[in-house]
C-alpha cells in the first residue's frame, strides 16, 4: 500500500516541476530586465541567480528546517515518562505505519488544538502537538490526529511542501525585487535610468516582465495550494487506513476546528499544521483563496461517511472524495488494485465528554433555537429564522427531519391548507410545507388567502372570533 | 554486427529487469518478516506486563483467583505457540488470551480502590497500549503480506517468483473477525 501511495506523488511531482520551470523562467525574465544590453546574458544570469537563491534556501531548510520550526514554536520534547499516553499512541501508529524510526514527539505550550509533522529527511522526523490537543481529545481522536501526521511523514509530504514553499518564497522575493526595482536600478545602475526607475530595455519587454512579475507569484500560489490541499486528503485517507477508525479523526477535526488557533504560528509554518491555524473555522473554498488546507467540513463529511459505510478502504475514500468535491481521482488505479482491505475496528471504550456544550444547548433551546440530533450523533442547531422541515446533516450527509416542525400550514382541511391565526393583532409567521418559504402576516393583514412565493401553494387564513 | 549489438542490449535489459524484480520480491519478503517480528515483540511485551498487573490486582481482589488462573494459563499457552512460530497457532492462542484478559478487566470494575491505585492505572495504560500495538502490528503484518502476495501472484513478478520459488505468506487470521472479538473493556 505505502509503496504505491508514493507513486501517486507523480502528479504532485509534475506540479512541482511546473513550479520550478515557472521560477527559473521568471528569474530569467528578471535578469533580462536588469541587463537590457544583451537579453540572453541577462536571462542566463537571472536564471542562475534564481536557482542559487532557491538552492541555498532549500539547503538550509533541508538540513536545519526541522530545528528552526520546532524552535520557533517553542516546542518541548516528550518522553515516555512525561506523557505516557501520547508516547504510546505515537508508538502504536509507528507500528501500524511500519516506520523504521520512531519520530520524536514535541509539545507546544498552547491551549489551542493543533498538530504538525516535520521530517524532511526520513531518518529524523518529529510530530508536534499542542498541549490543548492532548488535554481535550480522547484516545481515539488523538490517535486519528497522530495517524494523519504519521501519514505526512510516510508520504514524505514535508519534503515536498518544503521545496514547494521555498520556490514560492523565491518567486515572491524576485517579484518584490522586480516591482520595487526602482531603488536598485536608479542608485547604481546607469543602464536603466531612462524609464522612470523601471528596469531598462524595450518597452514591450518591460511590459512582459512586469506582467510576469504580477502573474508569477499568483500562479506559484495556485500551484502550491493545489499540492498542499491534495496532500491533506491523501493523509486523511492514509490515516483512516492506519487506524481503521476514520470517525476518530473526524471527531478530532471537529473539535480542532473550534479552537485551532495557535498564537505564535508564523505564516511560513502554517501549511504544516493539521488544520490551518490562521483561518480557524473559516471555510475557504475558492481556488484563489490563500487557504493551505481543504475545507474542514468536507474532510469531516468524507471521513464520517466512510465509517458509516462500514468499509474503510481507499476505494471508498476515493468515491466519497469525488462525490464531495465533484472532481476525480485521488489515487491511481494501481493503488486501488493493490489495497482492497476494508477492515474497520470498534471504538475504544473511552467516552466523549461534552458537558459544556450540553449547557450551551439548553441556553440555545431557550432562545428559540431548534436542536436536532442526527443518527451520527451530531447536534444540528437551527436558529429561529431557519424554518426548514428537513436538514442535511453537515457531518454525515444524511437527511434529518426536524421534529415538532410540521408546518402549521399543513393542517389539512379538506383539500385546502389552512392556517388559523391565534392573534390577529400581532405579527405572526409560519413556514410553508415546502420548507423554503416563511409566510409573514402583519397585524393589519385581513386577507383570506396567501400564496407561497416558492412553490405557489395557496394557504387559507382563518381568524379567531 | 548491428544485430549482435541489438541482441546484447536486449539481453542486458532483460537481465537488469530480472534483477530488479528479484530484489523487489526480496524487499517485500523482508518487510513481511520484519512485521512478523514486530508482532512477536509486542506479544512478548504483553506477556511481561500480565504478571505485573495480576500481582498488583491480587492484593485488592481476594476472591477472583479463578480468573487469574485462566489468564495465567492462556498466557503460557500463547507463549509456547510463539516459540513454535506457527502463524495460525499464534493467532488462535492470542485470541484466547484476549478473551481471558477481557474477563479479568471486567472484574476490575467491581473494585473501586483498585481503580484508584496510581500504579495500577499506569499498568492499565501500558496494557491498553500494548493491546493496540499488537493489533496494529498484526495490521501492518497483513498489509505487508498483501503487498508481498500480490507481487508473487501478479504478472510479471510472478514469473520471477516461480523461478526462485517465492511462496505466498499466511495472513494473520482474518483481521475483521479478530477486530470484532477484540475485548471491549471499560476501565
Amino acid at each position: 500500500m505505502w509503496e504505491l501511495i508514493r507513486i501517486n506523488k507523480r502528479k504532485s511531482l509534475f506540479v512541482l516541476i511546473l513550479m520550478f520551470i515557472l521560477m527559473v523562467s521568471f528569474a530569467g525574465a528578471v535578469g533580462a530586465g536588469f541587463y537590457p544590453e544583451n537579453y540572453l546574458t541577462g536571462i542566463l544570469w537571472g536564471a542562475f541567480i534564481g536557482v542559487i537563491l532557491w538552492a541555498v534556501q532549500a539547503a538550509v531548510a533541508y538540513f536545519a528546517g526541522d530545528d528552526i520550526v520546532l524552535h520557533f514554536n517553542m516546542a518541548v520534547v516528550v518522553t515516555p515518562e512525561s506523557y505516557p499516553q501520547l508516547y504510546n499512541i505515537v508508538e502504536e501508529m509507528k507500528i501500524a505505519a511500519g516506520l523504521a524510526v520512531m519520530p520524536e514527539i514535541y509539545i507546544i505550550e498552547s491551549p489551542g488544538l493543533n498538530a504538525f509533522a516535520t521530517g524532511i529527511r526520513s531518518e529524523k522526523t518529529a510530530i508536534c502537538v499542542t498541549r490543548g490537543l492532548v488535554e481535550n481529545l480522547n484516545r481515539d481522536e488523538i490517535q486519528g490526529v497522530i495517524a494523519h501526521e504519521m501519514s505526512h511523514i510516510l508520504n514524505r509530504d514535508v519534503l515536498f511542501m518544503t521545496f514547494a514553499g521555498v520556490m514560492l518564497g523565491t518567486i515572491t522575493m524576485l517579484s518584490h525585487v522586480m516591482l520595487r526595482g526602482t531603488a536598485f536600478t536608479n542608485s547604481n545602475n546607469r543602464r536603466s535610468r531612462k524609464k522612470g526607475g523601471l528596469p531598462g530595455g524595450h518597452p514591450i519587454v518591460i511590459l512582459i516582465i512586469l506582467l510576469f512579475a504580477i502573474v508569477a507569484p499568483i500562479l506559484a500560489r495556485i500551484f502550491y495550494f493545489t499540492i498542499s490541499k491534495k496532500r491533506e486528503y491523501l493523509a486523511d485517507a492514509s490515516a483512516a487506513r492506519l487506524t481503521r477508525y476514520p470517525i476518530g479523526l473526524a471527531s478530532a477535526l471537529e473539535k480542532i476546528a473550534k479552537h485551532s488557533s495557535v498564537d505564535f504560528v508564523s505564516k511560513i509554518t502554517a501549511p504544516m499544521f493539521i488544520v490551518n491555524p490562521h483561518f480557524a473555522g473559516v471555510d475557504e473554498d475558492s481556488l484563489f483563496s490563500a487557504s493551505t488546507h481543504p475545507p474542514i467540513y468536507k474532510r469531516i463529511a468524507i471521513l464520517t461517511q466512510l465509517q458509516h459505510g462500514g468499509k474503510v478502504s481507499l476505494e471508498n475514500y476515493q468515491k466519497l472524495y469525488e462525490k464531495e468535491l465533484s472532481t476525480s481521482g485521488l489515487f491511481s488505479k494501481t493503488t486501488l488494485e493493490s489495497d482492497k482491505s476494508e477492515a474497520v475496528r470498534a471504538e475504544s471504550t473511552e467516552k466523549f465528554t461534552e458537558s459544556r456544550t450540553d449547557v450551551a444547548d439548553i441556553i440555545l433551546a431557550n432562545t428559540g433555537f431548534k436542536i436536532v440530533t442526527c443518527e451520527c450523533g451530531l447536534k444540528i442547531k437551527l436558529p429561529p429564522s431557519d424554518i426548514r422541515m428537513k436538514v442535511v446533516c453537515p457531518r454525515c450527509r444524511k437527511e434529518v427531519s426536524v421534529s415538532g416542525r410540521s408546518a402549521a400550514a399543513a393542517e389539512n382541511d379538506g383539500d385546502e391548507l389552512v392556517f388559523r391565526r391565534k392573534n390577529k393583532n400581532s405579527w405572526e409567521s409560519f413556514p410553508c410545507q415546502c420548507g423554503n418559504f416563511t409566510f409573514q402576516l402583519s397585524p393589519l393583514f385581513r386577507g383570506t388567502y396567501v400564496v407561497c412565493k416558492r412553490c405557489k401553494t395557496k394557504v387559507k387564513i382563518e381568524y379567531p372570533e | 554486427m548491428t544485430f549482435l549489438v541489438i541482441f546484447l542490449v536486449v539481453v542486458v535489459v532483460c537481465v537488469l529487469t530480472l534483477f530488479a524484480m528479484y530484489n523487489k520480491l526480496i524487499g517485500l519478503r523482508n518487510i513481511v518478516r520484519n512485521s512478523w517480528s514486530q508482532i512477536d515483540v509486542q506479544l512478548k511485551r504483553r506477556f511481561d506486563l500480565i504478571p505485573n498487573l495480576v500481582e498488583t490486582a491480587k492484593g485488592y481482589m481476594k476472591h477472583e483467583s479463578e480468573t487469574f488462573i485462566k489468564v495465567t494459563e492462556a498466557r503460557a499457552q500463547a507463549m509456547s505457540a510463539i516459540n513454535k512460530g506457527d502463524v495460525k497457532e499464534v493467532g488462535a492462542a492470542a485470541a484466547n488470551l484476549d478473551s481471558a484478559l477481557a474477563k479479568m478487566m471486567l472484574t476490575f470494575e467491581n473494585y473501586p480502590e483498585l481503580k484508584a491505585n496510581q500504579n495500577f492505572l499506569a499498568l492499565q495504560e501500558e496494557l491498553t497500549s500494548t493491546e493496540n500495538k499488537v493489533a496494529f502490528a498484526r495490521q501492518a503484518y497483513n498489509d505487508a503480506v498483501m503487498g508481498y502476495n500480490n507481487a508473487v501472484e501478479m504478472f510479471p513478478t510472478n514469473m520471477v517468483a516461480a523461478m526462485f520459488s517465492f511462496k505466498q505468506s499466511d495472513f494473520f487470521e482474518i483481521e475483521d473477525k479478530a477486530e470484532k472479538q477484540a475485548p471491549k473493556v471499560t476501565f
